[in-house]
């Protein structure tokens, strides 16, 4: 049994588990599934500086806190305790594309070689970290959503607005990943 | 009545551009918060296991190269569209008897330009803010350098809102 637990899990096990997530939070308490909204209780909770977007009161939304500190708790878990022993196994065609940057290490989920603490003191991992980091935060907020807030709870309460702003995620990812990206891996 | 009107604004100010606002009449104590800690781990552990907090994985659906994170993302959405439908059909309550509301998306251009910077951010870090904190679970701990980024992205949103195109 844990050795089937230790392997990454197929598409159609995780989907439908995450989808369930939408109907579980409703249920528990009301809750609409969206994670972004964690990064703006955050600023609400430890520097509001009198900006009204952050003025409201956050300890309504605490439920969120909690959710955001569980999926913590759960990386800590599955990383530790139920971790894949394999290497990440990737489309031949991507492994050619990265190994031409130098990223050859497929033992950890994330790219050690460009995502490490050494890294953060290059332009390329600060552009990758620092500035990717920034953009998630602003643009989630500016979009209203996430990938869970819109993506996943916006589609399945058939919202015509989540699905422009799951067109536009997807816009941006794809011109970042395949002609802006190429050109910071090779800085 | 000051108070309620108080208590209104903010209520107001708290949906702005968020997707999860509920109010709930009830109060409760901080235990009851556990059940979401809980579920919260449970998703974690979906996000490790089916390598959804990967970089590499997040490259290879923006290269169209693996149907993976197409699959999850689809059938998380069909599973959670039928609970949806279910929910209002069968008028289902929470376990506290409440009706379930889920609140409309108005429209504004920040889906349009909000939603091509997130996707510029997602493709860069191969992280949207859920894997964030997953990433950081499994030791990654240089991660916790773009979550603080992330935050500031989202307070200077707030700083900049008025001026934002909406």
């Amino acid at each position: 049994m844990l050795e089937f637990i230790k392997q990454p899990w197929p598409w159609y096990v995780a989907g439908p588990l995450i989808g369930l997530t939408v109907p579980t939070l409703l249920i528990l308490g009301n809750k609409t599934f969206g994670i972004s909204s964690s990064l703006r209780h955050i600023c609400a909770a430890c520097m509001p500086a009198n900006i009204p977007f952050f003025k409201y009161d956050w300890k309504k939304e605490i439920w969120n806190l909690f959710f955001v500190l569980g999926i913590f708790f759960g990386g800590i878990i599955a990383g530790n305790f139920l971790g894949n022993p394999d290497p990440i196994e990737v489309n031949p065609k991507l492994a050619v594309e990265l190994s031409g940057y130098g990223i050859n290490n497929y033992n950890h989920l994330i790219p050690q070689e460009i995502v490490n603490w050494k890294s953060l003191f290059t332009l390329k991992g600060l552009l990758i970290m620092v500035v990717g980091g920034f953009f998630v935060g602003f643009g989630t907020r500016y979009a209203g959503g996430c990938t869970s807030g819109h993506s996943i709870m916006g589609l399945s309460n058939l919202q015509w607005t989540s699905l422009i702003a799951t067109i536009f995620f997807m816009i941006g990812g794809i011109i970042m990943a395949n002609w802006i990206l190429p050109l910071i891996l090779s800085l | 009545m000051h108070q309620e009107a108080n208590n209104k604004m903010a209520q107001d100010m708290r949906s702005v551009d968020a997707i999860c606002v509920n109010e709930s009449q009830l109060q409760h104590k901080w235990h009851h918060q556990l059940k979401y800690l809980v579920t919260g781990i449970l998703f974690g552990i979906i996000f490790v296991k089916a390598e959804i907090i990967s970089w590499f994985r997040i490259q290879e659906m923006f290269r169209f190269q693996s149907f993976h994170m197409f699959g999850i993302i689809g059938s998380a959405v069909v599973v959670g569209m039928i609970s949806v439908w279910l929910i209002k059909k069968f008028n289902i309550k929470t376990i506290y008897g409440e009706k379930i509301i889920i609140q409309p998306k108005p429209f504004n251009k920040g889906q349009i330009i909000g939603g091509f910077i997130f996707g510029l951010g997602w493709a860069l870090t191969g992280a949207c803010p859920g894997p964030l904190f997953a990433q950081i679970g499994t030791g990654a701990t240089v991660v916790i350098i773009t979550f603080l980024s992330a935050i500031a992205g989202t307070w200077v949103y707030g700083l900049l809102r008025d001026k934002l195109p909406h």
